[in-house]
């Protein structure tokens, strides 16, 4: 299982690409961090999820 | 004076707006209209959890051109700030961020000495740095001294509309910081942004005062009006205050008299 944005998901083996585009993300309007590192866009479709990643999806929200 | 040359230099950046709009808290569709009627160049964003069923991004909504300034709300810690600071650069929107830490859930005050920390790590890494603080000459110049790009003191707590209750404090470090103090939280109407524009203050930011008001772009039209006429107060020069007794305006010759 693959924690995604504190939900448990088994998606492992998956690349970042393939789960952001199965779950409808925008890619150009998201970053993600995995097990607390920053995965620049450009790696999304060859980082495969492993087994207990942690994974933070997240975008821009009105803010003050 | 022409006030056309009156910049606004934050990090490198020129503005001509000294209109700091907030985007919380109000409807998407009112965004354009908002910073339209401000005349506002910069915008202030949080990060959060993306969620995949809302496909509309704020991102779509606001006008080209406006500098964005994400913050680091829901950070507790410098280690957090930092963190969300990095993920608001991935998402590609220039180097600016807010630097916003709360340990504190029931007046949102922010945490100074993390606030420092955070403001060193991220001025190191290259962002524009912009903290948001609890009005502390010390604090202000160890930001100074850590790489802030401006200042931001709070007028009163986040969200509470009651204006200018740090205005003394406020007052003190825009006398002795030499980079732009920038008014945050608590400005709930324009007479408090043009009070603390006339006592110096190098821009207002504010969200909730539009965010609760009746009519948002007409509030947004007034706050610009306020901070423009603050401003130009401001570099008149107002004029002094007399400590007692009164000053005739009129000449105190040829009275209709004796």
């Amino acid at each position: 299982m693959v924690k995604i944005n504190g939900e448990q998901k088994a998606v492992e083996g998956m690349s970042i690409f393939t789960y952001l585009q199965s779950e409808n993300y925008n890619t150009q309007r998201v970053a993600v961090e995995c097990n607390g590192n920053i995965v620049p866009k450009s790696q999304y479709e060859t980082f495969i999820l492993k087994e207990n990643d942690s994974l933070e999806v997240v975008s821009f929200v009105g803010g003050g | 004076m022409n006030t056309n040359d009156d910049k606004l230099i934050i990090g490198g950046h020129e503005f001509q707006s000294r209109f700091i709009l907030g985007s919380g808290k109000y409807s998407l569709n009112l965004i354009e209209a908002v910073v339209k009627d401000a005349g506002a160049e910069m915008i202030t964003l949080a990060v959060r959890r993306a969620n995949t069923k809302e496909h509309e991004n704020i991102l779509d909504y606001i006008p080209e051109g406006v500098t964005l300034i994400p913050n680091t709300s829901g950070a507790r810690n410098a280690e957090e700030a930092v963190r969300i600071a990095r993920l608001a650069r991935e998402l590609g929107c220039g180097d600016f961020i807010k630097v916003e830490i709360m340990r504190d859930t029931k007046y949102l005050l922010p945490d100074n000495e993390e606030t420092i920390k955070a403001t060193k790590i991220l001025a190191d890494e290259g962002f524009i740095v912009l903290p948001y603080m609890y009005p502390d000459l010390n604090v202000a110049r160890d930001l100074v001294e850590a790489g802030a790009a401006a200042i931001m003191p709070l007028a009163s707590p986040i969200g509470s509309n009651k204006g200018l209750a740090t205005k003394e404090f406020i007052q003190i470090l825009i006398h002795e910081i030499d980079l732009p103090i920038i008014v945050d939280a608590g400005i709930g109407a324009p007479s408090q942004a043009c009070e603390a524009m006339e006592m110096g203050a190098a821009a207002i930011m504010a969200n909730t005062a539009l965010a609760t008001a009746g009519d948002l772009p007409l509030m947004a039209s007034a706050f610009k009006d306020a901070i423009a006429a603050g401003r130009k107060a401001y570099l008149s020069g107002l004029g002094r205050v007399l400590v007692r007794g009164a000053s005739a305006s009129d000449p105190l010759t040829g009275f209709l008299r004796d």
